[in-house]
Order: structure tokens, then sequence, then C-alpha cells
């Protein structure tokens, strides 16, 4: 399970600044149990983007998106939506935004980011791609995610390192900041790497007391602690 | 004079790297600065280069410091977090370090200890940017520096050979956005690319010195066209250095002295320097142990 919280909206409309039309994907998965992408949130967010002068083309609702299989089956069902959108909002961990980045060639925006909560995978498990570091770029760098496409980590762009597109580290595995800039190319975006993000807050990686409070966590809790109250229960009587 | 002074004078600009030893004598690495004294207008100090664990570029810096020579500390990403960088910034200049080269660094899995955990929590552009905050008297966290603050002169690197040769582009402008004021490249074998490149970076202001690496052999050459990203050395030098080393063989056999590979290697250095010296506005010499064939290299090469 990876667990997640909305961005302020202020940042996703920013993420959406020149496009008009937005056909939005939500995951019925982790990020739907965190109350972040479920029926209502992701309403609320339809509400939210039509209020800010936008046109929702159209909503998947998906059961796991980080399934690669399941989300190119769910776009392709709607795809005259997808079509019409000039980018597509992910309500999903950042798995889910690489799942979309990957099927459809237009920009896949976070409307999320992913809190570290011991390591969960999702079901894209070919290769790492999301740390749940709390930081969410995969707007800036194109539904491809520097944190983990990339052996350094790196923020703002390759190191010296990468040899015909391959990685210094391992010459078998593409230089993910090369990935990421043949994408923003091919979408029209490469200019975005002018822009200099703030410094990734490695703090936003702890999982803070208020973010047990979603219903998965309580899920994974309230048992422990009935067992325990049993426990405790059986030892006085 | 100082680095900032040579360079802001716009006369051409020559510095040099040595490396600090794996071990604690350091009689070899300060004999090769003392080479350079009056020669160059700034000696660069490698970082645990290639990932390597061996004496630290700020130590060697303060003893070239002590020998007033002037040195440049590179500072590679790889080896400590935001708090470790941002303290070895004021370490040094508290130490009298002016020069700073910002570098992300190579990985740890290149070097001699492939196990270690690799860091990066700052890259060359951070780290830049790190460092033009504590110059404005605040660090990262935004936290106000007690006194004056440190006043340094910050450098980057560019692998003018790259290709693609848009993301390096990009970078470049935004390391010298974050405070770059010197830029020293990856080394150059191939005068046309090259010059598309200082074409390309037209628009940047701040002097690009292009790099210099002696070339030992014709093995070393075909090694960094195979494996060093961005290096291209072209034929024609390849077959030059490899007559070289067959007559040097053939000298050898009969007992005489060679000398030939040590002559094409100065040889084409130095025209590597003339022909780039219309194109940047200096360059830098990175000898990989051949410190003591560089005073040659500057004669040959005019400068």
């Amino acid at each position: 399970m990876i667990a997640s919280e909305l961005k302020p909206i202020d940042e996703v409309l920013g993420f959406l600044e020149g496009e008009e039309k937005v056909f939005v994907v939500a995951c019925d998965g982790c990020s739907a149990g965190c109350e972040v992408s479920d029926p209502e949130r992701t309403s609320a967010m339809v509400a939210e983007l039509e209020k800010n002068g936008k046109s929702v083309t159209g909503t998947a609702r998906v059961e796991m998106t980080c399934n690669q299989g399941l989300v190119a089956l769910m776009l392709m069902q709607q795809m005259a939506g997808v079509r019409e959108a000039d980018g597509i909002l992910v309500m999903s961990c950042g798995v889910g935004v690489q799942t979309v980045a990957a099927a459809v060639e237009k920009p896949a925006h976070p409307a999320t980011n992913s809190i570290y909560v011991g390591g969960g995978a999702g079901l894209w498990r070919s290769e790492p791609r999301c740390a749940e570091c709390g930081n969410c770029m995969l707007d800036y760098t194109g539904g491809i995610c520097p944190y983990t496409a990339c052996s350094k980590s790196l923020l703002y762009g390759s190191c010296g390192g990468p040899n015909e597109g391959k990685c210094e580290v391992d010459p078998e595995v593409e230089c993910g900041w090369m990935r990421i800039y043949e994408r923003l190319a091919r979408l029209g975006r490469a200019d975005r790497l002018k822009e200099m993000p703030p410094l990734r807050n490695h703090r936003n990686m702890l999982s803070a007391g208020e973010r047990r409070r979603t219903s998965v966590w309580a899920l994974e809790l309230v048992p422990r602690e009935v067992l325990e109250e049993e426990a405790r229960s059986s030892a006085a009587t | 004079m100082s680095l900032r002074e040579a360079i802001e004078s716009g006369k051409f600009v020559v510095t040099c790297e040595v490396a600090p030893p794996k071990g604690v004598n350091m009689e070899h690495v300060t004999a090769e600065a003392e080479l350079l004294r009056g020669r160059v207008d700034g000696i660069n100090v490698t970082d645990l280069q290639a990932a390597c664990m061996r004496v630290s570029s700020l130590a060697t810096c303060v003893l070239l410091k002590q020998m007033e020579l002037e040195p440049i500390l590179q500072m590679v990403c790889r080896d400590r977090n935001r708090l470790a960088l941002q303290s070895e910034l004021l370490s040094a200049y508290a130490l009298g370090i002016r020069n700073v080269l910002c570098l992300t660094g190579d990985h740890v899995v290149l070097g001699d200890h492939v196990e270690a955990k690799p860091v990066f929590d700052l890259d060359s552009v951070s780290l830049l940017q790190a460092a033009q905050g504590l110059m404005e008297g605040h660090d990262l966290a935004g936290n106000e520096l007690e006194g004056e603050p440190p006043d340094l002169f910050l450098g980057a690197i560019v692998t003018p050979g790259a290709d693609p040769i848009e993301p390096q582009i990009y970078k470049l402008h935004n390391k010298v956005r974050a405070g770059a004021r010197f830029i020293q490249t990856q080394a150059v074998y191939d005068i046309d690319t090259f010059a598309r490149f200082a074409e390309r970076v037209s628009d940047i202001e701040v002097p690009i010195l292009a790099g210099i690496v002696l070339l030992k052999s014709a093995g070393m050459a075909r090694y960094m066209n195979a494996n060093v990203a961005g290096v291209n050395v072209p034929e024609p030098l390849i077959k030059e250095m490899a007559e070289a080393g067959r007559k040097d063989k053939a000298a050898k056999a009969e007992g005489k002295k060679g000398g030939n590979v040590v002559k094409a290697s100065i040889d084409i250095a130095a025209r590597l320097i003339r022909e780039l010296k219309p194109l940047c506005q200096g360059v830098h010499i990175m000898p990989l142990g051949w410190g003591h064939h560089v005073p040659a290299v500057l004669e040959a090469g005019e400068l």
C-alpha cells in the first residue's frame, strides 16, 4: 500500500496552467483508501477544476492505477475524452502518474504527494517507480520520477555520467534524466528544465501522526489494538 | 593575482588540477603544485576523484594556500549531505580558500568503496545555490549566519561533447543562474564539436575554460572513447599516439631512450590549446598523473 495526500489546489492549478481541457484519472486503490481519490474527493476535484475555468473532458476510475494494463484498458474505453484533453490529472500515488504518463503521450500531472510508509511498490513492479518522497515532482519531469529513475536521485538534470543515454552506474540501465529530457522534448515541454524546483524536503518522507488517521492505516492498526485489548482483558480475568 | 582577478581582467586564464594522495605523504602533490607556480591562475584540487578514498581536497587546498598558491576547492555531492557541504564551504573560507568548483560527483560504484552509501542530498546546481546563499548571509534552511558572510568565487563544469547537448545546456544555464562565475569543461579533443558548443552557449556571460586531458597512449584514447561520456578523441590523434608508441617500443628494443609518446602527448595538448584559444576564455589542464609534463605543455601551447 502506498499512502498519499492531496497537493494544495494552487499547486495543482499551477501544473495545469495553459491547459484548458483536463481529463481526470482517479485510483480506487490505496489513494482512495487514504481518502484522496475516493469518488467524493474526485467529484470535489472536478468541481474545483471547473470552478477555476477548466473543462473536464472525462473521468476514469481505475481499480489499481499501478496496474499498467488496467490503466491502458480504462483509458482506451474513454479515448474521446482523453484525446480531447490538453493534459491528464492523476489522483493516485506516484506510480499511477507514471503508468498514465507511459500510456498516453500527453502531460500527466500528479494531484498528490506519496508519503513514505516503508516501501510499498504498487503493482507495476518491473523497476522501482515511487520512493514515496512526499515531494512529487512528476509534473516537472514529464511523468518519470527522478528520485527512482536516476541512480543519484538528482533533482536538477543529469550528471556528466550518462554515455550514449546509459547510466554510469550500469550500462544496461537508461539514464533517467535522458528519459525525462526526451519525453519533455516529445511533449514540447523541454523548456520546463529552465525552472529550478525547490530542494527536496526529506522530512516529508516521515509518516507524521496525523497521516495515520486515514482509513487504510486504521484497517492495519485496529485489529492489532483489538488484539492487545483482548490480551489485556484476558490477562485481567 | 587571484583567480577572480585573473578572470575579471579578461585575460586568457589557465588552470591545472592536482590530485591528493591515497596516503599521508603530501610531498608529491605539493611538488606538482610548486611546478605550476607563476604559470597558472588557479590550481584545482580534486575531491575523492573517481570515488576513491584519499586525502581531502580541503586539506590539500590549505597546504597550497600556505605555499601562497591559488587553490580551487573541488566539492562533490556524493559523500556529504547539505549540513556537511555547507559546513565545509564555511570551513574552507575560514581557512583562506576562496575558489570552489561545484560538481555532482561520480557514483560510488565507480570507485574503491562500492559498498558505500551514496548521498547526493544536493547536486551541482543546488550546491551552487547553497554556496550563493551563504554568500548572502543565510544557510539553506534560511537561518542567518553570524557576522560577515563568506565571499566565495564559484565555478561549475559542463561536457561540451555530450550527445544530446541540450540537457547539458539547460543545466549550464541553471548553474550560472545559481551562482557559477566560471566554467571548466570535460576533456576536449574535437575542435569542431567544441566550436559548435561555444556557438550554442554564446549567450552565457561567464568565462568557459576548455578542458585538456593529456593523452598517455593510444589505448587510453580508445578507452575514453568507449567509456567516458561526451569524450571523443578523433582517429588521427589516436594514430599519432600509436605511432609514437611503436617508435618508443622499437627504441627500447635497441636499448635506446624513447620519449616519443611524451613528445606526441605534449604536441597534441599544445596544438589543442592553440586551436581552442580563439574559441574560449581559458584552458583547464588535467594531467592525470603527468603533472611534471605540464610546464612543457604550457610552453609549447604558448601560454
